[in-house]
């Protein structure tokens, strides 16, 4: 190394020559790309939905997603009605699914009404109630969406994370256990419970749907517990306004 | 291997055997513990291991007369760090699905000790076309042992290889699980992974006459 590079001078001089070059390099790429990307976000957000009430192109065993290039199209078919709930008013909004649960919840923490999105679809003369949820896993946030009816039975779900473990927490976006929730009930008595993930429910196979519960993942307790505890408490808000579906 | 002179060569294949990064530097265990659950995963990040190493140490090698000896290690941390961000906001603006799967690893990447070393101790004092085939080798070096691990594990610890069921199906009770074979839950977690890497080791070792030390 020549001495040039040695001096006090030098090295400040390169560090903020470096700094300017790589923050410029990456500050353009990104406000480049963003448009893309956030285009990318807002399908998938539509293919998680459709996912949750059955629209799918599943084969035996993966989950696969509505195509990209059809996804607007088949949304627009089969999800009615978007609402947004906030206390006891609920209004339509063609745009409910683009709200973003992270910022309302910490509205939420931040002791202000939050919007709770809710998208109402139909397919074969059902209807389905689709809410997205959000919480913690072992190393990240861990999001999903579950289809319901009008009694809080699930008829779908969705789960994805940000970081759980490969092989791991990483499983709750496999098949074997999103589809372990399908006919699962969230309520007991006319109450509700939630599903938890349980390592002890003796039901593998997961034929109890009444139980409120459904089998965990070897070696992902605590992403597992995050799942079981974002199902809890994001769904029971939506709890008073099913009751009122009974009603009328 | 024509096209490249013997001492060029060895740089790629030292680090597959005599000097790999992981069983004899015992470099980058960090990611070889936390993502080998499954061969998938591995495999993955044995990729992008070698696209970042690769690119990593030529860059690093072409500023190796520029940059100050105070500050180098910042210096090429930023440069994984904007080749590891280049590579994800990329990936997520025309692959997503993709970018999606490699989310995790991406963050672990910059952390890899591996990158970090052999920049240290090998760009920063050669040309860009050695530094280059250095970076390779010890990406494969890695990856292979990565690949091993993951194949150990994800067999063992979930009966699959790559997702599909190779030994049956545990709840069924269906192939090898029918003669009363369980999966081995603890092949699943960290510490497995550390034992599955001192087994290769000790195999290597024992193999290998030139590792053979003398008492």
């Amino acid at each position: 190394m020549s001495k040039r590079t040695d001096s006090n001078l030098y090295t400040i001089l390169f560090a903020t020559g470096m700094v300017l070059v790589v923050g410029s390099l990456l500050a353009f790429l990104a406000s480049s790309l963003k448009p893309t990307i956030d285009e990318n976000k807002r399908i998938e957000k539509q293919q998680n939905i459709l996912y949750a009430m059955g629209v799918n192109e599943n084969d035996e065993s993966s989950a696969i997603f509505v195509s990209k290039d059809k996804v607007g199209a088949e949304f627009s078919k089969y999800i009615t009605k978007q609402l947004v709930i906030q206390g006891t008013d609920v209004s339509e909004d063609d745009n409910a699914y683009l709200i973003d649960i992270k910022k309302e919840q910490t509205l939420a923490k931040e002791g202000k009404e939050r919007r709770l999105p809710l998208f109402v679809g139909e397919k074969d003369g059902k209807t389905f109630y689709i809410a997205p949820i959000r919480g913690k896993g072992l190393w990240d946030a861990v999001w999903g969406y579950v289809g319901m009816d009008e009694n809080m039975v699930v008829q779908g779900a969705y789960f994805d994370h940000k970081g759980e473990t490969a092989g791991l927490g990483a499983n709750i976006k496999l098949r074997f256990f999103m589809d372990d929730f399908i006919g699962e009930h969230l309520k007991k008595d006319g109450n509700f419970r939630g599903i938890a993930i349980s390592k002890s429910n003796n039901d593998p196979k997961n034929e109890d749907k009444t139980d409120n519960e459904v089998d965990a993942i070897a070696g992902a307790t605590i992403t597992g517990d995050g799942v079981s505890a974002m199902i809890k408490s994001e769904l029971r808000k939506y709890v008073s306004f099913f009751n009122t579906l009974k009603t009328n | 291997m024509g096209l490249l002179s013997k001492k060029d060569a060895a740089l790629i294949t030292d680090p597959f055997a005599d000097n790999n990064p992981i069983t004899i530097q015992v470099l980058g265990i960090c990611s070889a513990l936390a993502i080998t659950a499954e061969l998938k995963a591995s495999i993955v990040m044995a990729i992008s291991v070698l696209f970042v190493m690769g690119a990593g140490n030529i860059v690093i090698s072409l500023m190796r007369n520029i940059i100050p000896s105070k500050i180098r290690i910042i210096a090429q941390l930023i440069v994984v760090a904007t080749l590891v961000i280049i590579v994800d906001l990329v990936l997520k603006a025309f692959q997503y699905e993709l970018s999606k799967t490699l989310g995790a690893f991406i963050g672990l990447i910059i952390t890899n000790c591996i990158i970090m070393g052999r920049f240290e101790a090998f760009a920063l004092a050669n040309g860009p076309w050695r530094s280059f085939l250095d970076g390779i080798g010890n990406a494969v070096g890695y990856g292979v042992i990565l690949i091993l691990v993951g194949f150990f594990r994800e067999l063992l610890g979930s009966g699959t290889l790559l997702g599909f069921p190779v030994l049956g199906d545990p709840i069924e009770k269906t192939g090898a699980y029918a003669f009363g074979y369980e999966n081995n839950g603890f092949m699943l977690l960290a510490p497995m992974a550390l034992i599955v890497v001192g087994i290769i080791i000790w195999v290597q070792r024992s193999r290998n006459e030139a590792l053979i030390e003398e008492n």
